[in-house]
């Protein structure tokens, strides 16, 4: 049993209290710190991930008690390339945050970053609902305290509609997990999967509402519609590099309805049949379409990124609705690329709210370092809407070809394609009204004083470029590697036979007293 | 039993239902809390209800409690607790910067300049 599992949940639960008991008037050292932490963690999360490539699962006991008794850490294929993709992220946020200066507009940034870390990794790495659960509370309320970083009363009211509404998701996913242990008695989710395919067809009564409570806790996470209320007033007002982590959040949404749909409630379960088979494709479908709508309704540019992050989700939606091999391995291939998309655009949208003043989609003066800006913004709204040669492109095409073969493939297809061209036509109005009609406009007399981006946010934002051509030129080895992650997500005999088949503590047979 | 336990969860859940579906900060928070309140029976339950059984396996026992929905209810009340508390929290600091604890969007968020004092 290697103890490195725990080590990306331990780190920088270690670190955060750290840092604010010892560094907490110091923001170099705070800094410095929070990013040695942010860099051991890709290191760890690199090494996991390569000790995992072969198909073996991890596996991790707390305290040494066997599962389903005991708590238990997974490190399967999908939860180390999850932990890995945001470790990554993390990594040019924080610099990006430390080169902004966003981290020092108010106290605690770093401690709470890192706390976001524990919960995000913590929910990658569980096998257990409820823990995955207290992980989720553990992210979003670090989040809470991320979101309304440095104050200001449109932040603070945003805040208060995200607080709101993910306490109504916390409920109703305790609401699910009495349900599923009413039923199963059990909550180890490879436990689960046994127990559930044991629950015969007159008893399903309980199980299928359950079934239908996590997924829409899941979708609430992912922000499907119609649940996805929360989302774009929370992403646009949050500070631009908090925004810029928040685009993992909704892929632990996603990664979720993966985990559990394929391996608890697969869609093959006569339990459970013609639930989320039937009704996640449609509101999927749904989402992408009013995603993209929004993009080109939007009248601000970080709504307009909220909106694409929406549009984006319904693509990675549509994708593993199809409940296939294939949908699941093109939904992967696209996680990873809108996650890093998103997290560029909201770093250029917060470069351009530092450079200009405003995010509204006016035509006003040329903002400093305009060149940069609106080089970085074309790659990331052609990585975000899909045109060739980036990598939105090559996941959108994996994701037609996934639905190909389907019954609902003419839905599919008119959604996406017609979907793409309003986002790319959203996208280049933006595009052009805030970078290149600012050059016919006459810069006032005394221009207000706003610095270009500095070295450090360049170098970040930049990273994420680079990571977002990776992820183009390497397709084929990603693409790969999901496909093979896929069919292991669909055959879970590994993963439930690893988690249960461990001996621990209490495993060691005894003499049979009682009977 | 199961029906008085069973009443009380329904009733709890569909007054916090509709205290939620209020416009203003604070009915939504005592809702949010009412919601709590009956998950937070709801999953007692789950265990199935025992009446003065011990949740603690002896030799000798016949009937005990399911220790495990108890350990996961006391996880649910601190978490619920500490999250009302920061709700409170936000949602004063938005009430007391902006003079208005509406929580849906309104029209005017986005202008610079505050919204009118109502007479």
């Amino acid at each position: 049993m290697t103890h490195w599992l725990i080590a990306p949940i331990i780190l920088p639960a270690l670190l955060a209290p750290f840092i604010v008991l010892a560094a907490r008037y110091h923001i170099t050292i705070q800094r410095a710190f929070s990013l040695a932490g942010v860099v051991a963690q890709v290191v760890i999360a690199a090494a996991l991930a390569w000790n995992v490539s072969d198909g073996s699962v991890l596996l991790y006991q707390l305290g040494d008690w066997a599962a389903p008794f005991g708590i238990v850490l997974v490190g399967d294929q999908l939860s180390t390339l999850m932990v890995l993709l945001t470790s990554v992220l993390s990594l040019f946020v924080l610099l990006y945050a430390i080169g902004s200066g966003c981290d020092n507009m108010g106290k605690h940034f770093h401690p709470l970053f890192q706390f976001q870390l524990m919960g995000i990794l913590g929910a990658f790495l569980t096998g257990d609902l409820f823990n995955l659960f207290v992980f989720f509370e553990v992210l979003l309320i670090a989040s809470y305290g991320m979101m309304i970083h440095s104050g200001g009363n449109a932040r603070l009211q945003a805040g208060v509609q995200y607080v709101l509404f993910n306490l109504i998701g916390s409920t109703l996913f305790l609401f699910a997990l009495g349900a599923i242990y009413a039923e199963a008695g059990t909550l180890n989710m490879a436990d689960l999967a046994q127990r559930v395919t044991l629950i015969g067809p007159e008893e399903t009564v309980g199980i299928r509402i359950a079934a239908v409570l996590l997924l829409l806790v899941f979708a609430i996470k992912a922000a499907v519609v119609p649940l996805h209320f929360w989302l774009p007033s929370s992403y646009a007002e949050a500070p631009g590099p908090v925004a810029a982590l928040f685009a993992i959040m909704t892929k632990i949404g996603a990664y979720a309805i993966i985990r559990v749909y394929t391996m608890v409630f697969p869609p093959d379960l006569e339990v459970t049949a013609g639930l989320h088979g039937q009704w996640l494709l449609p509101a999927a479908l749904v989402s992408l379409a009013i995603g993209m709508v929004g993009v080109l309704a939007a009248r601000r540019l970080d709504r307009l990124i909220t909106y694409s992050v929406i549009g984006s989700m319904g693509m990675v939606m549509v994708s593993i609705a199809l409940f296939t091999p294939e949908g699941v391995a093109a939904a992967l291939y696209y996680i990873i690329h809108s996650t890093l998309a998103a997290a560029l655009l909201f770093l250029i949208v917060d470069m351009v709210r530092n450079a200009r003043g405003s995010v509204e989609l006016t035509e006003q003066p040329a903002m400093a370092g305009t060149a940069l800006v609106s080089g970085m913004f074309f790659v990331g709204a052609i990585a975000m809407a899909g045109l060739p040669p980036l990598s939105g492109f090559l996941g959108k095409l994996l994701v037609l070809d996934a639905g190909f073969d389907t019954d609902q493939v003419a839905w599919i297809w008119a959604t996406v394609l017609i979907s793409s061209l309003i986002s790319i036509l959203g996208f280049a109005r933006a595009g052009s009204i805030v970078f290149w009609k600012a050059h016919s406009i006459e810069p006032p007399e005394v221009a207000p004083e706003h610095a270009p981006p500095g070295v450090l946010s360049a170098v970040a934002a930049g990273g994420l470029v680079t990571l977002l051509i990776a992820h183009t030129v390497f397709a084929g080895q990603v693409h790969g590697y999901t496909t093979r992650m896929a069919a292991t997500l669909f055959a879970p005999d590994a993963y439930i036979a690893t988690v249960i088949g461990t001996p621990g503590k209490l495993s060691t047979p005894k003499e049979e007293e009682e009977k | 039993m199961e029906l008085l336990v069973a009443a009380v969860i329904g009733a709890m859940t569909a007054g916090g239902i509709y205290l939620l579906l209020r416009l203003r900060t604070f009915p939504v928070i005592l809702g949010i809390s009412l919601l709590t309140y009956a998950v937070n029976v709801f999953l007692f339950t789950s265990g199935r209800l025992t009446v003065g059984a011990p949740p603690v396996l002896r030799d000798t026992l016949e009937v005990y409690a399911d220790p495990l929905p108890q350990a996961l209810v006391l996880t649910a009340i601190v978490i619920s607790f500490g999250m009302t508390a920061v709700v409170v929290m936000i949602a004063l600091g938005a009430f007391l910067g902006s003079d208005d604890d509406h929580i849906d969007d309104d029209p005017h968020e986005h202008d610079s300049h505050p919204v009118e004092e109502q007479p």
